[in-house]
């Protein structure tokens, strides 16, 4: 069995008295596409800290196609190749979109590769029209494709979402999805989502979260049709 | 015109007014006002430094007088132990530069946040005056330079010619020399602000949490402006004791450190020639304050800061730009930019282009 793009064992972490994420076991193949689901609270965010080095776990260990980076400082998941959409569009809002895109491409390229990558990825993204305009200005959607530029600019082999479609309309969700899809051609993709519709988009393969720890992995149908699942996550009760 | 060629217009403008005035006044101005336009030059530098390190790396420093006044005390010592001052020039640049890396180190491979920068930068500046301050006797030397505390030390020998120690430059010279540091540090900004380096120094500003997700190590490239900082800073202070042969525990006090701070306000954060127009304007007033006795000049200058930080909060060059902006467009009858960028809300959208591939895709 081929060593996996990303996987966890036994991650835990403690604030305090709250235990967000319990004994995660999880893997991910290279070039798979997962969804993560979970009530509030359920450690999905933390989840997503944890891959990126924002939050260090209490204990387990975080291997990234088989090196351990759970203790690793903050910018070094970036380095290695793991991208992530947060949760809130986190941009540079004084810079425009333009600038935003082009420091992901830059890091590892050279000038004109980076702005060739910054216009490709634009267009892929659907922002060319707008690179000059201050991203700080753009409306909640916007930002949302802004930031996904941003991700996949630096061409990570792992790109996490957290809530790519939240506040976007009905069309605006359907091209997101078909957007992932595409960029799932190449890369890896973890995706926090609650929208359900969203999920049967895109999902083949759905992880769910409770209290911190993973309780179910199965097809999105199959986990929307388990009654524990339904009373947990969607609070019906089983019949 | 897009915010580039924009930026590259105002910095080439900027430019060609500096050297006009680098040659000009010479020629047009008698020796006195040229010394003190020379002062006014040694002062921009000390403002473009905290203009960078504040203005662009979003690092507030209290204590950029702490640099200001290494740079002069270690130019002071040096060359009265050297004779020569070509060493101590560049002693007096890399001595605050080295200061500040270590200061910056602590600071930010300690992950302490914006606050203890202010309180640590503050402290560390006064802690300076105070041990200055107190090296009055006559065994606080260093070699034969005496440190002279509260009195400061006087009769620094001026900047020779580098390797030429008998020629020592006049008046007229340290105005060339001054103002050409000036228009140096000036376009050395610029220029690096529009590289890579510049480019994750203002994201660090803007969103540092992002520019780590990015691979970015934040922590460098802080260090990086903050050391920097502390080198032009160094620099402004090896001028200041040439100009007047003369340095003191002064500079490191309170009041200089604040007055920095207000020539970055007043001029406008987030620009490079704001903070000179801002030191200049200030510089002026307060000697033309100082000339009268009906208005404590203290209180004239924080009026002027209340007025500013209230009704102009960008400062004059942002708020200056925004008005010739605006006239420009009045009369070409452009668009303004407000309504372009409020039009993506209720504008269509256009679709990405993944999108577009996958509907054509069998």
């Amino acid at each position: 069995m081929s060593t996996p793009l990303i996987e966890t064992r036994n991650l835990n972490v403690r604030f305090g008295g709250v235990h967000a994420t319990r004994d995660v076991n999880f893997t991910l193949a290279e070039a798979e596409l997962r969804c993560v689901i979970g009530p509030n609270g359920a450690g999905k965010s933390t989840f997503f800290k944890l891959l990126t080095g924002q939050v260090k776990p209490t204990s387990g260990q975080i291997l990234f196609r088989g090196q351990d980076i759970s203790k690793m400082q903050p910018h070094d998941p970036g380095r290695l190749g793991i991208g992530i959409k947060t949760q809130v569009p986190s941009l540079f809002n004084g810079l425009s979109v333009w600038e935003n895109v082009w420091l992901s491409a830059r890091r590892l390229n050279s000038t004109a590769q980076a702005d060739r990558i910054t216009r490709e990825t634009l267009e892929r993204v659907g922002m060319h029209a707008y690179r000059d305009v201050t991203a700080g200005l753009l409306a909640h959607g916007m930002r949302q494709w802004v930031e996904i530029g941003v991700v996949i600019a630096a061409d990570p082999p792992l790109i996490l979402l957290d809530e790519p479609a939240a506040g976007m309309s009905d069309g605006e969700v359907a091209r997101t999805a078909e957007l992932i899809l595409e960029i799932n051609r190449r890369h890896a993709l973890v995706v926090v989502e609650h929208d359900m519709n969203f999920i049967r988009m895109i999902a083949r393969k759905v992880t769910v979260l409770h209290q911190g720890a993973v309780i179910k992995e199965d097809t999105p149908d199959r986990i929307m049709s388990d009654p524990l699942i339904q009373q947990i996550y969607l609070g019906k009760k089983p019949h | 015109m897009n915010r580039f060629a924009k930026s590259w217009a105002s910095a080439a403008l900027s430019l060609a007014v500096g050297i006009a005035l680098l040659f000009g006044l010479p020629g047009v101005m008698d020796d006195y006002t040229l010394i003190e336009v020379t002062i006014y030059a040694v002062m921009s530098i000390l403002g473009v430094s905290l203009a960078f390190i504040w203005g662009f790396g979003g690092i507030l420093c209290f204590g950029q007088a702490a640099f200001f006044g290494l740079g002069s005390y270690t130019y002071a010592i040096a060359v009265m132990n050297m004779g020569d001052s070509t060493v101590p020039f560049l002693l007096a640049i890399v001595v605050p530069a080295l200061f500040a890396a270590l200061l910056g180190y602590v600071i930010f491979y300690g992950r302490l946040s914006d606050v203890y920068m202010g309180v640590i930068t503050l402290t560390v500046t006064l802690i300076l005056f105070n041990l200055v301050n107190s090296t009055a006797g006559p065994e606080w030397r260093i070699g034969s330079a005496p440190l002279g505390g509260f009195n400061g030390i006087p009769a620094i020998p001026t900047l020779n010619w580098p390797g030429q120690q008998d020629e020592v430059l006049t008046p007229k010279d340290l105005f060339y020399v001054t103002f050409t540091c000036l228009l140096l540090v000036y376009l050395g900004l610029r220029v690096l602000i529009a590289s890579k380096i510049g480019r994750v120094i203002v994201a660090a500003r803007e969103n540092e949490q992002r520019v780590l997700l990015l691979g970015y190590d934040a922590r460098v490239y802080k260090l990086f402006s903050f050391t920097l900082g502390g080198a032009i800073a160094g620099l402004a202070g090896c001028l200041f004791a040439n100009w007047g042969a003369f340095t003191s525990p002064t500079i490191f006090g309170l009041a200089q450190s604040a007055q920095i701070i207000i020539w970055v306000i007043v001029g406008g954060l987030g620009t490079l020639v704001g903070p000179i127009v801002g030191c200049v304007a200030i510089q002026w007033l307060s000697s033309q304050i100082g000339t009268q006795q009906a208005f404590n000049s203290n209180l004239v200058l924080g009026a002027i800061l209340v007025v500013f930080v209230l009704l102009v909060p960008r400062g004059i060059v942002p708020t200056l730009g925004d008005l010739i902006d605006m006239a420009w467009r009045r009369w070409r009858k452009a668009p303004a930019p407000a309504a372009k960028v409020a039009a993506p809300a209720a504008a269509p959208m256009e679709p990405p282009r993944a999108l577009a591939a996958t509907e054509t895709a069998p």
